[in-house]
């Protein structure tokens, strides 16, 4: 299959050009800047290489697996019709995507040191875990929620920037009166819930269903799944952080 | 024999994260949907190489760039290489002091974002949408130059130790009034990039060099200071895409509006 292979070649040059900008940068300042020689050059090459073959080998299976499934799926729901099990579906994919993130278990880690630094809860093992798993439930359930908004949109055709511009006011309203400690982290943790496998899912998803739906256009309704769910973490963590 | 022990171990937690998915998928596919998927075996085919591609990618990280990374972000933050020789250190430094900081912070948080997975995907999926109207690496860079400027901006905030949310709500009103005015085909687009910015690749070492910069510069807590990088990389993507269509329309408008002033039949040049 020389056609699979040249294509497959195509696709590892990308990742090679992708990947030049972070090694001259750090190639830059390790030299110029820090005036060192680098420490550990033998692993550095094969990390290297292997983050190539990686991001070659994601890349061939988006445009094989993540975006036809995303995309089939959607149209298998808009034939089938029923809008109960489209949000089901929608909650479902957003909760139990962001429940396991490893990005999201360590911020809820250190979040939980914070607070007890903070004296918001008792410092001590226990306190200290409950309070972590639950800023994790909290946000996985502001992702589900989140990407069944998200969804509902989409089918409803209500535009995007009025429901995200309210929600940031709503985020705007509750910082005065969140406490100081959970700022940073609520605000930090819109940004880590969106991993790398959901993100081509939920957009094939998206684009998909607009695709599908008449009177819709996938430019315009299709993307906006991934801004809810970098929004609402904000609102629900500082709830937390409010209501604990 | 460790190094073996390492791939486990990374193979196991990508398994672990892979697992709800897949689980969700074909548990509605099977369930709720009841139809064969198109193309089952070409999908799996696919579904493999995201999860191999995705263990690879992360060891590699893990083996090469990130403690790189992690270790450089010490050093440009420690006080010997800030005060370089000077034995009075002052209690309360000037912000020009930490210019290095800067440049790493806006070159790291572009180059990362150019090689970040998910921004990929997206634009893969917005040139297809647009019929090449938003090209992939137009839009890569665009979200770059925002990340690489909001962590710029973010370092400067923990070195003077402003407070985070009027930097944010400031952001956040740039872009109610960009969102007025951007093309309305953009919008969405926009607001999505922030959030497919900071992910594997960029959290990481943006994290480090936060709480790096929070724990060496007088005054500061890493805890309360050391978060919120993190949200400066997804808020300034939003305002850089929106103000890259605007230019580009801004643009194409100037161009149409050329050849009339001149007198010219318009569409004659080119």
């Amino acid at each position: 299959m020389p056609k699979q292979l040249s294509s497959f070649w195509n696709v590892l040059k990308e990742s090679l050009r992708d990947l030049a900008p972070i090694l001259l940068v750090i190639a830059f300042f390790q030299f110029v800047v820090v005036k060192a020689p680098i420490p550990d050059l033998g692993s550095l090459i094969v990390g290297t290489l292997l983050v190539v073959m990686g991001l070659t080998l994601f890349v061939r299976g988006l445009e094989l697996g993540l975006f036809p499934i995303g995309e089939a799926m959607a149209y298998a729901f808009a034939r089938k019709g029923s809008l109960f099990w489209l949000l089901l579906f929608a909650f479902a994919l957003g909760f139990a995507t962001t429940i396991a993130e490893p990005a999201l278990i360590a911020v809820a880690d250190e979040a939980a040191q914070v607070a007890a630094e903070g004296k918001l809860i008792a410092d001590g093992e226990a306190a200290r875990a409950g309070y972590a798993l639950g800023l994790r439930v909290t946000v996985a359930v502001s992702v589900g929620f989140a990407i069944l908004i998200g969804v509902l949109r989409i089918v409803k055709g209500w535009p995007l920037h009025y429901l995200i511009i309210a929600g940031y006011l709503g985020v705007l309203v509750m910082t005065p009166f969140a406490p100081r400690e959970i700022i940073g982290i609520a605000y930090d943790s819109g940004g880590v819930t969106t991993s790398t496998i959901t993100v081509p899912l939920v957009t094939a998803l998206g684009v998909g269903l607009a695709m599908s739906i008449k009177g819709r256009n996938p430019m315009v309704d299709g993307f906006g799944l991934i801004a809810f769910a970098s929004l609402t973490p904000i609102i629900f963590v500082m709830a937390y952080g409010m209501i604990i | 024999m460790s190094q073996l022990h390492d791939w486990l171990g990374v193979f196991l937690a990508t398994i672990r994260d892979v697992l709800p998915i897949v689980g969700i998928l074909f548990g509605f596919q099977v369930l709720v949907l009841r139809q064969p998927l198109p193309n089952l075996r070409r999908a799996l085919t696919g579904f493999f190489y995201v999860f191999l591609g995705m263990a690879l990618f992360l060891e590699g990280l893990e083996q090469a760039l990130f403690p790189l990374g992690k270790l450089m972000a010490h050093q440009l933050t420690a006080p010997e290489f800030i005060f370089e020789g000077e034995l009075a250190r002052a209690a309360n430094p000037a912000w020009t002091r930490y210019f290095w900081v800067y440049c790493f912070a806006a070159l790291i948080g572009f180059s990362t974002t150019i090689a970040e997975p998910s921004l990929i995907a997206v634009a893969m999926k917005a040139e297809e949408v647009s019929g090449g109207a938003v090209s992939v690496w137009g839009l890569r860079v665009a979200v770059a130059l925002g990340v690489a400027f909001g962590i710029a901006l973010g370092t400067l905030r923990i070195i003077t130790g402003t407070p985070l949310e009027y930097y944010i709500i400031a952001g956040y009103v740039v872009v109610v009034i960009q969102t007025m005015f951007a093309p309305r085909i953009i919008v969405p687009l926009a607001y999505d990039s922030g959030g497919v910015t900071t992910s594997t690749v960029t959290v990481p070492l943006v994290t480090a060099l936060g709480l790096g910069l929070a724990s060496t510069v007088p005054g500061r807590s890493p805890m309360l200071d050391g978060f919120g990088l993190i949200a400066f990389a997804s808020l300034f993507p939003i305002i850089a895409v929106m103000g890259y269509a605007q230019l580009s329309q801004w643009r194409v408008r100037r161009q149409r509006a050329k050849p009339d002033e001149k007198g010219q039949q318009p569409g004659r040049e080119e």
